[in-house]
Order: structure tokens, then sequence, then C-alpha cells
């Protein structure tokens, strides 16, 4: 008998096979998962998922008889109360009756169900969606290089010289290895010159030789000896070239009803998640108002309560104070995703149109707005009147292809709202 | 291993077990394996193949079952299907992972998992390594349909040349015709011994002469040109012809596969290559799925065997034998029809119950079971006559021959038929003097893989039409084959033939057709 040990194989050896189930199932799978994404709450997208799908493009059919025709018999264990004669209803279902052929492999009419990565739902989830521009840029993910300190090295050119550490390494060994101090050899040569003058010829004989060893011992153990040489060390760590900033900006005054503020939560949730995942370098820079604007960190953003009335101009201006403070358009692309119910403060909204199509645009790469509703709004219906911020915008989207303005009612609209704005190619600037 | 074999009994020390505590290493391993051994071969006299223990953790289990239980398989992905679904439910805990998987080969190949404590590793040693290598090496069905000898090999010859053909025609081009020929792979194999067993060794030798000899042979399907239909030359000389064209196809035919492979006008090549490589697998598994109750139960007999012989001589603890029965008690149950366990009948329960009765009738027969079994009852020597059951007994021939009325009461089995036409399932016979033989008959029926699959054969390829494949469904008591997917398994057959294909369903006793199904040519 031989024994083998074969848990140090590679392991995935059905990886490839499961790719290819994947590929095959694509367009099942993606509907489940956008399926799925309207269920869970969006905090939870970085997870994997368990999802059910159609059967249709994954059957392995064979002949098999059909269980509704004909005559057949089957033997049982159990039996209990019957006897010969008997008559026993069919069970629901139509199956028959010791129906061992249950399929395990899904090629029945259920759903087949499996559980997906982490990686293989976002990848599912965010399949043919890009931010715009940022692609043209990203397409080859050329880098530039920052130096960033990494500690000490032996090696380096003189330019990069450590002195402090090449110093300590030095004193050291000059300590470790008794190197006569400057100033004892002083003392020595002092001391011997006074015994010379003394004319203590015993005295100068024994301090000429000590002064003797001890130079000889300054000799032979440098000051500074090449083993003490250090280098700073630097490493050169890629950095995007393509770096974008995304502005989330939200009304959360008093009029914005909870079922709002969860739509637009939900939104930049999702937005947030998109862009943590496909960019290497993205900030984020949320700044939520009321009739007056703060830049917040993400859970103030989201979490926190706010009352009062609705300027939205100031959200705006805050986002240009940022900008211009910390983001310069030069090394950054701009995006930026406004939600809001549309109301606003009524002279406000002139200020808003000259703001957005006179500064905010100009250095925005895209930017894009959400106005959402309660439920089944009127303004989603496009009969009731539209909000003065949605006719205020009107006025400036036609000259600005880059803006971008949807309507949101209803939690399920988010995905194909999202999908919508940052379709491939759906939105050129 | 000739000379361990006889080494003498006298080594053993009664007192001092083998093992103790969960635990397991490789010396305990192996130890415990040679005490397995010596009992398996000298006691139980069971003839089996070199063993090869294989240790892998529960994802490789897991990738194992995903390729139908192989260590190496072709890429496809159905594959990845199978592994998903089960991940799914193992990761859910609905669903625990075999404790072996043991592979019909020489060496044979068994493996187990490094979770399992030392007394779940003696089990699966005696059960696997023993049990099911003794089945394998010596039931007549494996001996005639597969070639233990040769099959890693051929598998790793198949996983390279799939692989090859996907790099030179494209996963897609590949996918195509495995997927075409696994739903026909049920009807790929030979149940008759007309044709000698594929000797897997020589395939590899065999698939690169392939060219050289396609080139000689000749093809009768080209002759004709499709289309062009029978008419005026109608004569019976020209009908002679294609009786005698027909004959030389082999028609009709059983085999699918063999005949789209050799016979397919429009294939290439490699993809009468891939249909072969489907087309010996499930050759390869055709034994066992005719001989599953057999197998378990010889193999569960078996273990309980050994695990019963190494207790009395001492060999394994109390405790050992506890966990033992444990796991042996639950692999035998078997769920009543109406407890929403049930799931058929348990091969293991059957098969174990089934083994145990046949020794029982040969040592200490009842009154009933001389007049049943007048061969065998009071024979004494039960291995004997289980050994002799094991090599030449299927699934269906096995309980047809030895299920005993005991059996029938102790396990309170019924037969029920089920007429469609009729609103209510009638039972037909119960465990009583007038049901036994009902019974029997039936339960045998009901393991006949010929009956349980549909019959289906091709009859005719249109040689002066179409070139239209026409198969038969034949029809017995009615029962048709289901709809949805019998037109999707056509679409397949299609797509390899490369023109039309035909189903007639035809009932086997009055010749009637009863349903047509027609393909149209693929695209």
């Amino acid at each position: 008998m031989n024994i083998v040990d074969r848990r140090p194989n590679p392991k995935g050896k059905s990886l490839s096979n499961r790719q290819r189930f994947l590929t095959r199932a694509r367009a099942e799978v993606k509907s489940a998962v956008q399926n799925a994404l309207r269920k869970r709450k969006v905090a939870d997208v970085e997870h994997g998922e368990k999802v059910a799908i159609p059967t249709r493009g994954i059957v392995e059919p064979v002949f098999h008889h059909s269980r509704r025709t004909g005559r057949t018999e089957h033997v049982v264990p159990g039996n209990k109360e019957y006897v010969r004669g008997d008559e026993i209803p069919r069970p629901a279902g139509g199956e028959g009756r010791g129906g061992s052929e249950g399929s395990p492999d899904g090629s029945g009419e259920d759903a087949f169900e499996f559980t997906l990565s982490k990686d293989e739902f976002l990848d599912m989830f965010f399949e043919d969606l890009e931010l715009p521009d940022l692609v043209k840029k990203s397409l080859r993910e050329t880098f530039a290089f920052d130096l960033q300190r990494a500690g000490y090295t032996v090696t380096g050119p003189p330019s990069n010289l450590s002195v402090r550490r090449t110093m300590r390494n030095s004193m050291a060994r000059r300590i470790s290895l008794r190197r006569p101090k400057q100033w004892e050899v002083e003392a020595l040569r002092q001391a011997l010159d006074e015994a010379r003058l003394r004319g203590d010829e015993e005295e100068a004989r024994q301090l000429g030789l000590e002064l003797d060893r001890a130079e000889h011992r300054s000799k032979i153990i440098p000051y500074i000896d090449p083993v003490d040489v250090r280098y700073n060390r630097f490493e050169r760590v890629p950095r995007p070239n393509t770096e974008a900033v995304m502005f989330c900006l939200m009304d959360v005054s008093g009029s914005m009803t909870e079922a709002m503020k969860d739509l637009a939560k939900r939104f930049f949730m999702l937005l947030h998640v998109f862009l943590i995942r496909r960019y290497r370098h993205v900030d984020v820079v949320f700044i939520r108002h009321t009739s007056t604007a703060e830049e917040v960190d993400e859970e103030t953003f989201f979490y926190s309560r706010e009352t009062g009335g609705t300027v939205v101009s100031t959200a705006l201006e805050k986002m240009l104070e940022v900008a211009r403070a910390r983001y310069p358009t030069d090394r950054w692309n701009i995006y930026a995703a406004q939600a809001s119910d549309g109301d606003n403060y009524g002279a406000d909204s002139g200020r808003c149109v000259a703001l957005l199509g006179g500064e905010v645009l100009p250095i925005c790469q895209y930017f894009a707005y959400v106005e959402v509703g309660d439920g089944m709004g009127g303004s989603l219906t496009g009969l009731a009147r539209d909000s003065d911020l949605w006719r205020a915008y009107s006025e400036v989207a036609p000259a600005h292809p880059h803006f971008a303005m949807r309507r949101v009612g209803d939690p399920s609209q988010i995905f194909s709202v999202f999908h919508e704005l940052f379709a491939k190619g759906g939105v050129r600037v | 291993m000739s000379d361990k074999r006889s080494a003498p009994m006298a080594r053993l020390d009664a007192s001092a077990p083998l093992f103790s505590g969960p635990n397991w290493d490789y010396a305990s391993l192996r130890q415990t394996y040679d005490a397995i051994e010596r009992i398996a071969l000298d006691e139980l006299g069971l003839d089996v193949y070199p063993v090869q223990v294989e240790v892998i953790t529960s994802e490789q289990m897991l990738d194992a079952y995903a390729s139908v239980g192989l260590p190496l398989m072709y890429r496809h992905w159905s594959f990845g299907k199978r592994f998903a679904f089960h991940e799914t439910l193992y990761r859910r805990g609905l669903q625990g992972l075999a404790y072996e998987i043991v592979i019909n080969s020489n060496p044979c190949i068994c493996y187990i998992m490094e979770e399992n404590s030392m007394t779940m590793q003696t089990l699966v040693m005696a059960h696997a390594a023993f049990g099911h290598n003794h089945f394998f090496k010596n039931n007549y069905l494996f001996r005639q349909w597969t070639d233990a000898n040769g099959i890693l090999d051929y598998l790793s010859f198949a996983r390279d040349y799939v692989a090859k053909c996907e790099e030179r025609h494209g996963i897609e081009a590949v996918e195509r015709v495995l997927d075409a020929a696994h739903a026909l792979k049920d009807h790929g194999v030979n149940r008759y011994a007309h044709r000698t067993k594929p000797n897997l060794a020589e395939e590899r030798r065999r698939a690169e002469e392939w060219q050289a000899h396609a080139e000689a042979t000749y093809n009768d399907l080209w002759r004709t040109v499709p289309g062009a239909g029978g008419g005026k030359e109608d004569t019976d000389g020209a009908e002679a012809r294609l009786q005698e064209i027909k004959r030389e196809l082999g028609l009709p035919e059983e085999n699918l596969l063999y005949l789209i492979e050799k016979r397919a006008p429009r294939l290439e090549d490699w993809q009468r290559e891939l249909i072969r490589i489907v087309r010996l697998v499930a050759q390869y598994f055709y034994p066992q799925k005719q001989t599953q109750m057999m197998n378990e139960g010889c193999a569960t007999f078996v273990h309980y065997e050994i695990m019963r012989r190494l207790h009395e001589k001492g060999l394994i603890t109390e405790g050992s034998m506890l966990e033992f029965l444990h796991s042996h008690s639950s692999v035998v149950f078997q769920a009543d029809f109406d407890d929403p366990r049930f799931s058929g009948i348990n091969p293991y329960a059957l098969g174990f119950a089934m083994m145990s009765d046949v020794r029982r009738i040969c040592e200490e027969p009842t009154e009933e079971d001389k007049a049943w079994f007048p061969d065998i009852a009071g024979l004494g020597n039960g291995y004997g006559v289980l050994r002799h059951a094991w090599a030449n007994y299927r699934d269906e021939s096995f309980i047809l021959q030895y299920l005993s009325p005991a059996m029938i009461r102790k396990f309170r089995m019924f037969a029920v038929s089920d007429d469609s036409s009729k609103p209510a399932m009638k039972v037909e016979a119960i465990h009583d003097e007038i049901g036994y033989r009902k019974v029997r008959g039936a339960l045998s029926r009901q393991y006949d893989l010929s009956r349980r699959e549909p019959d289906i054969q091709v009859v005719d390829v249109d040689l002066r039409g179409d070139r239209c494949l026409v198969l038969t469904h034949y029809v017995h008591d009615g029962v048709l084959l289901a709809e949805k997917s019998c037109r999707a398994v056509l679409r397949h057959a299609a797509v390899l033939w490369g023109y039309a294909v035909k189903l007639l369903e035809i009932d086997a006793a009055t010749d009637k057709t009863l349903k047509t199904y027609e393909v149209a040519q693929p695209g």
C-alpha cells in the first residue's frame, strides 16, 4: 500500500471550470445579481451573494421518461397499513413514488442556486459601468512614481548618505573597540611634554610608549569605517496619474423625508462602492447642506440628522471652495453628484444656475443631479409641476452635455438610474 | 505485499489496540491498513488491486465531486456547475462530504479526508480499499467493460486532447461538441458485448493514427446528394443497395454516440475524437450505474465484517467501535416512504441488508429459506456464496435471485402501480405470500437500467433524402419521453449530425407511432 499526501497539491482545480460556468450563465447571473441588489441593503453590497438563476442556459438535457404518462410500478419501503388493492391518491406535483431521480444537478425546472464570491459578485455588478473620461485616461494603466522612504541600505549614491545613521554606527564601533578619544591622546601628549620638561626620564618613556600605543590604535581603528556607512533608501511607489475626486452633495434639510434621504443615501452608497472598487485613487468629499453647507465625513453624511431650510447654492459654493483648496484641476478629475428633493429657497435658484453654469460645470468632468421623490410622486409622471431646482437646472442642461439629470422614485429604480448615468459610452464629455 | 500477507497472525498482540484517540498519523494508517488487509485477504478471501491511499483536504474533495469523482478530467463548464452546487450545500451545512472516494483503477486509488478521525480512516480503508476494490476487480460488468489499468492514463490523454482542441479551435467550438455529446452520453454505451472493450492504453496511439485511417475509410453518406429525393431511379436494385448500406452502417444502432462518431457526415476529426472521449468515459461509468446497490452493499458488508473482527481481536477500542457503529447505522438508515427524509431506497441499506441476509440463509436457514433458496440454504459458506454473487450479478439480477421474503418483510416493501389514466395509484402487492414474488420482480425491474433509461435507437439515416437521422423511442407501458428535454437533446444531436434529426415514439407492443419530434438541420 502506498500513502500519498495530496494536500499540498495546487488548490482551485475547479476554478477554470467555475469560470466557464459563470461565463456561460453570465446573462442569468447578472440579472440575478441586479435583482438581489434591489432587495438587499446597499451597505451590504461588498459581500458575496447567494444567487438563484433560472436553469435556462445551463441545463444539461438528457432523454428521460415523462412522469405523467403511461403505467409505471414502484416498490417502496415502510408499509404501515396498506393491503393489496388499496388506492392511494397521487401525490401533488405529479412526482412518482420512489422519486430517487430528483436531479441533484439542477436539471429540473427549479432555479439553480449557488454562491458567488464577493469579487465575482461585484464584477458582475459593475460590468459595463464606467466613470466617463476617467476611462480614457486609465485605458493604459500608466503610473507615475513617487519616491517614498523605506529604511536604510548599505549601498547607494553619496547624495543619499545618511549622516546621522552613519555616525551612530561609527560611534558605537569606536566605543566598543575602545578607540582612544582625541582628548585622551592630547592629554597624553601634554603629560609627556611636561614629563620631559621635568626631566623625569622614566615617566617620559612610559608616557611615550602609551602615546605611541594610543596613536597606533587611533590609526588602525578608523574614525569612520566603510561598515558604518548607511544610505537612505527610497522606494518607487506607483502613483496613478488619473486621480479623481468625487463630490457628493446632499440636501439634508427638513423638506427631505426619511424615504427620500434613504433613496439619496442608497444612490451615494452605490456610487461610493463603485468608486472605491474601480479606481485606485479616488477621493470622496461629502458635502451636506441645509441653509448652510458643510463638509463632513462619511459617517455624518449618511447617518446624522439635520433640520433647517434649503439653500442649494451654499453646497455649490462649498464644493468650489474645497476644490480650489485641495483639488486643482490640473491634477484631479472632478466628478460630482448631487441628490435633492428639488426644493430650494425661491430666490436661490437663479444663483444656483449661475454658479453651476459659470463655475462648477467648467471644472467638472461630470455632474449628475439626482432628484429623489417620495414613491410614485407626481414629478415622476411628468404631469405635475417640476420642482424649482429641476426647472432651474433644466436651463443649464442643454449647454452642458456632461451634466445629467435623473429622477428616482423608488429603491428599485436606483440601479437602473445609476447604470444609465454611468453606462459605458452613455455619457460623452 | 505478499510477504506481509504471510506474516504470522500470532504477531498481533490482542491486548494492544492499533490506535487510540481521534488523531491519525501515517504510521498508524499503515499499521491499521496491514491489519485490515490480513482480515480481508485471509479471512474474507477478498481479491483486490494494489491500493494507493491519498490524503486530501475537504476542498479537494469538493473538486473531486465536481469532476464526477475522477482525479483528473477535461475542462467543461458543467463540472463548474456541479462544483458550485455542492459547494453551496456544503458551506451552508446542508450536506456533509462523503468520507471517501474510490476510483476503479489499478492501482486502486482511495481518497481519504484529512478531517476524518482515525476510526473513520479505518472504516474508509475497509470500505473503499477492500470492499469497493474487490467489487471492481471481480464483478463481471467491470471486467467486461472497464479497463482499470488504462483509465488514469486515458483521462490524462483526454484532458490534454481537449485542452489542445480548445487552443486550436476555441473554447466555444469545443463546448458545442462536448455539450451535445454529454446530452447523448447515456446513449453512448455498448450494452452488449459485440464490440470489444476499449483498450484505453492504446487510445492515444489510435487517435494519432485516425487521420490516416479516415482517409482510407469510405463513407457512404458522402456518395449521395442530399435532398435529391428518390424519384425515378427507385428500382429494386437501388432498394437492395440501400438495405446493404444500412447493414454496413450497422443499423439499427442503440449506441448513438458510436454511430455519430463513426458516421456523422459533417464532423471533423477532432470533433469525432471528442465524442469518442465522452463515449469512453460514459462506458467506463456504465457498470457503476448498474451495480450501485451491490457495489455499496459489498463495501458496507465488508467494512462491517472487518470492523467487527478488528474489535473482536481487540485491535480497536470500545470507543472506536461505538464511533464506527454510530456512523454505520446512519449510513444504512432507510427512511419509510412517508418520511420527509425519504428519497428512494438507500442502496447502502438494501445492499448491506441483503448481503447479511444471504449469509444468514447460508448459515442459519429457516424453513422458508429452504423452500425459497434450496441451492444455498444451509450451505454453510456464506462468504463463498457472496463472492460468487459479487462477481456474477448486477443490481437487477441480484435482487431477482436473492431478495428473500424475510427482507421484504423487514423493509415492509410494497409495490404501487401508477397508471396516468387513472385518478389514483394502486397497491399491487405487499409483504404476504401472494405478494413476495411480485414485489421482488417489481423491485428488480426498478433497478433495470434498460427500463429506467429510455430505449432509443437509430433506425435510419435517410440516404436518398436529406440525410435525416431517424431515431425511435420504443415506448413500453405507454411511458413517453419528457417533451422539453427531448427537444433539447435532439437539438444537440442535430448539432453533431449536421442534418435534421427526427425521433419517433413507437409503441413497442403495437408498433403504432405515438408521437413525432423533428429538429431541423442546424444553421
